[in-house]
């Protein structure tokens, strides 16, 4: 199968900080991809020059064998390739309810100045999908009033209302209690599957990534130090002692089976 | 469907009045014309966005109407609201193409500077524009009907009321339809709105040309009521005032501008009779009373509380 995504020779920097050195990387369709690294290491950045909202220095980003590398942020979205925010990213003065709708209006192209938005939505779906993320009670409420876990779950959902091939999250559980993070990532993966989308999510805690990723990649200083099945990455030991801290180290290094990138000794 | 109950309740007061007290008709209907064209501000404001120089097409569709009347004598009164509805949206469609790009002040500012440019103009062509003087509009026919002046200010008047009714109604479906929820969304939040795939300028850029035709509809009206256009009519006060409108009256409904605009008139009006020297400061002090106690103008203290 061809790649999903594919980065070439992806650079940038802002003055002497180097945030993308380099990348190389590709996605296949069906992977649950899950992005590791201290803070500044330059995650988010690559998300942010993957869905148009960055500009590289050089290299190309290629989207169902496109190249997207010029593409406005929107033009990406209408390809496919969605996202949600790590801060999230709501319309904090519409209820829960027209922010699904909204997103819907959006995929099918409805834009009536006369025709209300909700005989404009199909509304089973609006159910459906209030359902799966368990807003469904809430529905009436201003989006900008829920509590953080279910905002993240919103804004993932306003994403994912547009059917896209790859859905990328920044940080999912952030910001959330831990208790609460099982609980999103367990609805949020039974509607990836639902729909079959490719993922690719950024995510801190390790619980979570050995859990529900079917490979990791590990940022170090912009650059992917280590990419592979999630057992083999975070047991690296570079990744553990500089992406993990040391504190993870639960296993012998098995440096054999790892990929270690190019740029990190 | 309240708020459409309160204008109509609001519109027959209005026009009850103006048969009750026939020297207070002239002020309604341009008090009535006044809140179509906040209703036009109104809008934006919705977007979160202010505009300074909205006064701009209150004065070009009136100048079109006075231009248009001058060159085919004859033409009907109507006839001319429509040029100058029509002539005021074509140019915000080219204006808004330009500043639909910007946000805030610069959005605000830019309009100003625009507002004042074409003010400018007005008021140096003295031989096309007839300067500072402004232009004569001989009373027209109205609806094929030729009147003295108080028939044809009762034919006005009704139009006017039928339009903000109709405006008011097509108002509050484009609020609960998608474009109209994309062009709120712009205030909260316009990145996720790129992110669903939905050009916020052209959204926005939207909600502009409905804002300027808004205005052009207040201006035609005006410009007919008065017999007279002046340069004054764009300057950036007049704008102001439609801000000033906008915030009394509040943004929650439509309602909002046309009682902002009637508001703000009478209460202009009795300030200039009771404290002559002193009449913008009972308006000053209105407006901070306002954003104190009611920040959602007369419409937002009214919706909560139920009332419409």
């Amino acid at each position: 199968m061809s790649d999903l995504l594919k980065t070439t020779n992806l650079n940038l920097s802002f003055g002497s900080i180097v945030v993308a050195d380099n990348i190389d990387f590709s996605l296949k369709e069906g992977e649950r991809l899950a992005v590791i690294g201290q803070n500044g290491a330059g995650k988010t950045t690559f998300i942010n020059i993957c869905t148009g909202l960055i500009r590289p220095d050089s290299g190309n980003i290629y989207f169902a064998d496109e190249d997207i590398t010029k593409k406005s942020a929107r033009a990406i979205v209408k390809m496919g390739m969605v996202r949600s925010f790590q801060l999230p990213q709501v319309y904090s003065e519409h209820t829960v309810r027209e922010c699904i709708e909204l997103s819907l209006a959006a995929r099918d192209n409805k834009t009536s100045l006369f025709k209300s938005l909700s005989s404009c939505v199909d509304q089973k779906e609006v159910y459906e999908v209030l359902t799966s993320i368990q807003l469904l009670d809430r529905s009436d409420v201003l989006a900008g009033s829920l509590p953080e876990g279910h905002k993240k779950l919103l804004d993932i959902a306003m994403a994912l209302v547009l059917r896209p091939r790859l859905l990328i999250m920044d940080e999912p559980t952030s910001g959330v209690s831990s208790q609460e993070k099982h609980e999103i990532m367990r609805i949020l993966m039974g509607v990836l599957d639902k729909y079959k989308v490719t993922s690719i999510f950024v995510e801190h805690d390790i619980d979570i990534v050995s859990q529900y990723a079917t490979r990791v990649a590990a940022w170090i200083s912009g650059a992917i130090a280590a990419d592979g099945a999630p057992d083999m990455v975070l047991n690296d030991p570079v990744i553990q002692e500089q992406v993990l801290g040391q504190s993870f180290s639960r296993t012998e290094p098995n440096m054999n089976t790892v990929k270690l990138v190019k740029g990190v000794s | 469907m309240k708020g459409i109950i309160a204008t109509i309740i609001l519109l027959t007061g209005s026009v009850v009045t103006a048969f009750l007290l026939p020297h207070l008709k002239t002020p309604i209907i341009l008090a009535l014309s006044y809140g179509l064209a906040a209703l036009g501000i109104s809008v934006l404001m919705r977007a979160g966005q202010v505009s300074f120089g909205h006064a701009m097409y209150v004065c070009l569709a009136a100048y079109s109407v006075a231009f248009i009347a001058k060159a085919y004598p004859g033409i009907d009164g109507l006839v001319l609201i429509v040029c100058g509805v029509a002539i005021s949206t074509i140019a915000g469609a080219i204006i808004g193409i330009f500043v639909s790009k910007y946000r805030e002040i610069f959005f605000g500012m830019l309009n100003l500077a625009i507002s004042m440019v074409l003010f400018a103009v007005i008021g140096k062509y003295y031989n096309i524009t007839g300067g500072s003087d402004g232009m004569m509009i001989s009373r027209p026919s109205f609806i094929g009907f030729e009147l003295e002046r108080d028939g044809f200010e009762t034919l006005l008047l009704i139009t006017t009321t039928v339009s903000i009714l109709l405006v008011t109604y097509f108002i509050e479906r484009f609020f609960n339809s998608p474009a109209g929820k994309f062009l709120c969304a712009i205030k909260t939040n316009e990145t996720r709105l790129e992110y669903i795939g939905v050009s916020a300028r052209f959204v926005f850029w939207k909600g502009y040309v409905i804002s300027s035709s808004l205005c052009g509809l207040a201006g035609a009206i005006f410009a007919l009521v008065q017999g007279l256009v002046t340069p004054e009519m764009g300057y950036w006060l007049k704008s102001g005032e439609l801000v000033f409108i906008s915030l009394l009256g509040g943004v929650a409904h439509s309602f909002g501008a046309i009682i902002g605009a009637m508001a703000f008139e009478f209460l202009k009006m009795y300030a200039a009779i009771l404290m002559t020297d002193y009449w913008h400061m009972i308006l000053g002090s209105t407006l901070i009373l306002i954003i104190y106690f009611a920040p959602g103008g007369i419409s937002g203290w009214l919706k909560n509380k139920k009332y419409i």
